[in-house]
């Protein structure tokens, strides 16, 4: 396990915003965390990398563990005046080839001397990205990343996102409140609103009647197209049973092979 | 520094002297409130900074009373001040409120407890203002030694305090504690305050800091552009300001910190055409 929280609760302004939340993470896995809005994703990500005091519960991290951390937005001060490139050599400065190599390994080729302050939310949060991956993360966190992309850079992320794992092994925990793309570009779904709903393997989940219910979808739905498209059958698996399919599948050895986004 | 005292005899080199010691003191001075100065700006310290600065007058009626050096006093009292106020507003306290009561508080408790003690009522003046004019061999080691003493603490942390600034939470994923590197900046700042007294005076002190990095925000397209534009420009404020002060006999502090704003508005101009 590269990270490991248990029966970890936060309190914020005296309202419990986790409960007794256990998860953790292992190398080379992707773990979404799926939840409605203030269901206390973000804080999750933020309790586990130490950013938020826990009321209760403990974290443990793989000793000598590189995070790679992606927050959901990055409110720059207008009279910090920082460029791409300059941004790029936070903390640790590198040289202009790795920094032109990262930036076009997301996309962002010809940004280098353009202001942070500048981007759009998107730009933004590639360009966070290849921040992330030139301190060689082996435990990337990226919260809502995809936020403010379009469809195809969506898509176009998870792809990235999914051969960043492939190169190097790293382990990737992810908040996200989109559907289809996310349960297919990862290995293991949490359903969480305050307490952990469900979890498994996104098939596990789209079929749990508590993941259903929370997203409140009926028989047919965002699911049911993603079933179709990447597992043909199962069409009524849904019900009982499926939270302990979902352990069956949790421990499973990840390393040979990805999936692929959309 | 010893030969600086056997030559005053002379009135020309006495005034050469001073003159210089003064421009030393304001170009030492610069290069301690140009970088920090630019931190001030972006973490949104300035008031921070008043209050840190306000609180100076109280260590130096602290230090009268006790028989310490003066810069010791305040250097003591802001720091207790800038300790203070940061660990309110990470309790949870209303920043504004905090320190608003609280600056202005120290400030009259200040000038109160300067009342009391005996004798120095006529040099109050020089405490708010600065006394640039009348600075000694031995305040100029010490405004030189407390603003490398700053430079060389931001330059050692530069990195950390650069993305701390930027963001805490990546600053915490990256295994820097932002807490730590705000309490450098905090030292920092009790130490410039400490210093800065003599050149511009505990009213001024925070625009010396806030308005040169303003001034460099406007021409700078990096952070260390605009630290070290910053440091520049308030070597040239201070020097404009002394000039001025010498040839139409206007208080030196006030004079230097016009001139500052005098730049921070060509600055202003020239940024606002470039960009056009």
């Amino acid at each position: 396990m590269l990270l490991q929280a248990q029966d970890i609760s936060v309190l914020l302004g005296g309202v419990e915003v986790l409960s007794r939340v256990s998860m953790g993470v292992e190398a080379g896995e992707i773990v979404t965390v799926l939840g409605p809005n203030g269901s206390g994703k973000s804080t999750l990500l933020r309790a586990v990398l130490g950013m938020v005091p826990l009321s209760s519960g403990q974290v443990t991290r793989a000793s000598g563990l590189r995070l790679g951390y992606v927050p959901q937005k990055l409110a720059i001060d207008p009279s910090l005046p920082m460029s791409v490139r300059r941004f790029l050599s936070l903390p640790h400065r590198v040289s202009d080839g790795e920094a032109a190599d990262v930036l076009a390994r997301v996309g962002m080729d010809a940004a280098g001397q353009r202001q942070i302050a500048a981007l759009s939310g998107g730009q933004l949060q590639r360009v966070m990205l290849a921040r992330a991956l030139l301190g060689h993360p082996g435990l990337l966190v990226l919260d809502e990343p995809t936020q403010g992309l379009d469809q195809p850079g969506e898509a176009a992320f998870y792809t990235l996102i999914a051969q960043v794992r492939r190169d190097t092994g790293a382990g990737v925990l992810m908040v996200s409140h989109d559907l289809h793309v996310v349960m297919a570009a990862s290995d293991r779904v949490i359903c969480l609103n305050h307490h952990i709903c469900c979890e498994g393997t996104p098939r596990v989940v789209s079929a749990a009647p508590e993941y259903r219910a929370l997203f409140g979808l009926g028989t047919q739905g965002a699911l049911a197209l993603y079933q179709h498209r990447h597992y043909h059958s199962h069409d009524g698996t849904e019900g009982h049973g499926a939270d302990h399919a979902g352990h069956a599948h949790d421990h499973h050895d990840h390393a040979g092979h990805h999936h692929h986004a959309g | 520094m010893r030969t600086t005292t056997m030559t005053m005899r002379g009135t020309t080199t006495m005034l050469d002297d001073f003159l210089i010691r003064a421009g030393l003191a304001g170009i030492g001075l610069s290069l301690a409130t140009g970088p920090l100065g630019a931190f001030v700006l972006w973490r949104r310290m300035a008031y921070f900074g008043d209050a840190t600065a306000h609180a100076a007058i109280l260590g130096v009626a602290l230090a009268l009373a006790t028989d310490l050096p003066v810069p010791l006093g305040t250097l003591v009292v802001a720091l207790a001040m800038a300790v203070t106020v940061a660990s309110l507003a990470a309790k949870g306290w209303a920043v504004d409120t905090t320190l608003g009561v609280l600056s202005h508080g120290a400030l009259a408790l200040g000038l109160v407890a300067i009342s009391f003690v005996h004798g120095v009522h006529t040099s109050l003046e020089a405490y708010l203002f600065g006394d640039i004019l009348a600075v000694t061999p031995v305040d100029l080691v010490t405004i030189w030694v407390g603003s490398l003493a700053v430079l060389a603490l931001l330059v050692w942390r530069w990195q950390a305090l650069l993305t701390a600034t930027l963001s805490a939470d990546l600053a915490r994923a990256d295994g820097i504690n932002p807490d730590r590197e705000r309490l450098i900046l905090t030292l920092a700042l009790a130490l410039v305050v400490a210093v800065a007294l003599k050149v511009v005076g505990a009213l001024l002190i925070a625009a010396m800091l806030v308005i040169p990095a303003a001034a460099a925000r406007a021409i700078a397209r990096g952070p260390e552009a605009m630290a070290a534009l910053a440091a520049g420009i308030g070597a040239l404020a201070c020097l404009a300001g002394l000039s001025l002060s010498l040839w139409q006999d206007t208080p030196a502090g006030p004079s230097m910190v016009a001139a500052a704003t005098a730049i921070f508005a060509l600055a202003a101009i020239f940024g606002r055409i470039r960009r056009a």
